[in-house]
């Protein structure tokens, strides 16, 4: 009979394991730090051993494009900059020329076009078509040093950030877009200025960008700080 | 997994693309109860997902291993030669057959329930792969028929694994409870009913 009081026992674990489950549980104090640890390694993992820094995402026929892209920010309304002319872009840490852009700079700078598939955290995905600066080309410009393992963009949207891996951030398709579907940026998708790449989930693609730092050490992210995998590459 | 999976849906609770038709489905739209999701918001939904992957794929990979190492994958892959005997353990199950067949460890029938139940559990695996990583195994999303199309199979494995467990579970207590006994413990004690 020991073995229907040890199977007893077992159903009362998987009872309260499915208890557990039952009250939409985060993990608590003691499985939460647990599961953003193998967050860290599912990072690693993505970074190292999954990313191609070469391998390119599908492009579309700018025919494919969807009908809407859902606007998202953190402020209570769209951010706005009050003087358009007075913006700024600044490329900053790690590198021997510290940068101060204009749009117009930034616009006769190399620039790159696709139509990509947009994939965010949620589930859903549009496609659209993206123009801009590869971030590859601003840290040749503003001559990244060897020491530059990061880049922290910054934004004027109530502070939010993200912070990204050096190899994704200088993949061919990363750029900072001012321009979607054929027009500049318009102001719900983050003019006059976002980061841009099929690469990437939503959330790591910084929109109304005021700088790029290159660190050394891992910047965090609005989300990411949050509990959102930190490298969120696709 | 399944748990923090419809914690995920809930995010975005239909198939297709911004703009696009909804891929047809009876849960377009349903938020699933609350008991039934783990994590209580998105970002810990993807933690848990992202993390009871590891033992899902090390277990079915030692599993299979066992199999293959074991010799044990005769007694349970299905194979053409196996479709006569199906069809004739299922005109028994009819009624259309009175005697039952004469089988192995596990009938016919059987074998293709436990051989599909392993290509499910990789097929699982692999849509997830294709969602998770769409860009580093696009050919892989490309041949699901795309990200939302690869998302819809992942869902519907779902389904057929909850089916499977239901009559699974149901049949062994129907059949032979023993056997329930047997899976926890490791030693059999009661009689094969297939082999009176």
């Amino acid at each position: 009979m020991i073995d229907r009081r040890a199977f007893l026992r077992l159903s009362a674990g998987a009872g309260a394991a499915s208890l557990a489950a039952a009250c939409g549980w985060d993990g608590g104090g003691l499985v939460k730090p647990r599961l953003l640890s193998i967050g860290r390694l599912n990072d690693w993992v993505g970074e190292h051993l999954l990313f191609s820094p070469t391998r390119l995402a599908r492009t579309y026929d700018p025919s494919r494009r969807s009908a809407g892209l859902p606007a998202y920010f953190i402020s209570d309304t769209v951010p706005m900059l009050r003087d358009p002319s007075a913006w700024r872009l600044t490329v900053g840490g790690l590198v021997r020329q510290p940068l101060t852009l204009s749009l117009d700079d930034l616009q006769r700078m190399p620039r790159v076009t696709y139509t990509v598939k947009h994939h965010c955290v949620e589930g859903w995905s549009a496609i659209a078509t993206w123009t801009g600066v590869p971030v590859s080309a601003l840290a040749e410009r503003s001559g990244m040093t060897p020491a530059a393992r990061y880049v922290d963009f910054v934004s004027f949207d109530s502070g939010y950030s993200n912070g990204w891996d050096l190899p994704s951030a200088m993949h061919p398709q990363t750029i900072l877009a001012y321009g979607m579907n054929d027009r500049l940026l318009g102001a719900d998708h983050g003019a006059p200025l976002r980061l841009y790449s099929p690469t990437k989930l939503g959330y790591k693609m910084t929109k109304y960008l005021v700088s790029m730092n290159f660190t050394e050490q891992r910047p965090g992210g609005y989300w990411e700080d949050q509990g959102y995998p930190w490298f969120g590459g696709i | 997994m399944i748990a923090s999976g419809l914690q995920i849906y809930e995010a975005y609770a239909r198939f297709g693309n911004r703009g696009d038709p909804a891929y047809p489905s009876p849960f377009n739209g349903t938020v699933f109860p609350h008991w039934s999701r783990l994590g209580g918001w998105l970002a810990a939904g993807l933690n848990w997902h992202f993390a009871l992957m590891w033992p899902l794929v090390l277990v079915g990979l030692l599993y299979l291993s066992y199999l293959a190492a074991s010799g044990e994958w005769r007694a349970l892959l299905f194979r053409p030669r196996d479709l006569r005997g199906a069809l004739d353990m299922q005109l028994y199950y009819l009624g259309l057959r009175k005697e039952h067949p004469a089988q192995g460890k596990h009938n016919p029938l059987q074998k293709l329930a436990y051989t599909s139940i392993i290509c499910l559990g990789a097929l699982s695996v692999i849509t997830g792969l294709s969602i998770y990583k769409a860009t580093q195994f696009g050919w892989l999303t490309t041949l699901f028929g795309g990200f939302q199309a690869a998302r819809y199979w992942h869902f519907w494995a779902v389904w057929i694994f909850v089916a499977f467990t239901a009559v699974h579970v149901t049949l062994v207590f129907l059949v032979d409870p023993h056997s329930l006994r047997a899976i926890i413990t490791g030693w059999y004690r009661g009689r094969f009913p297939s082999h009176d």
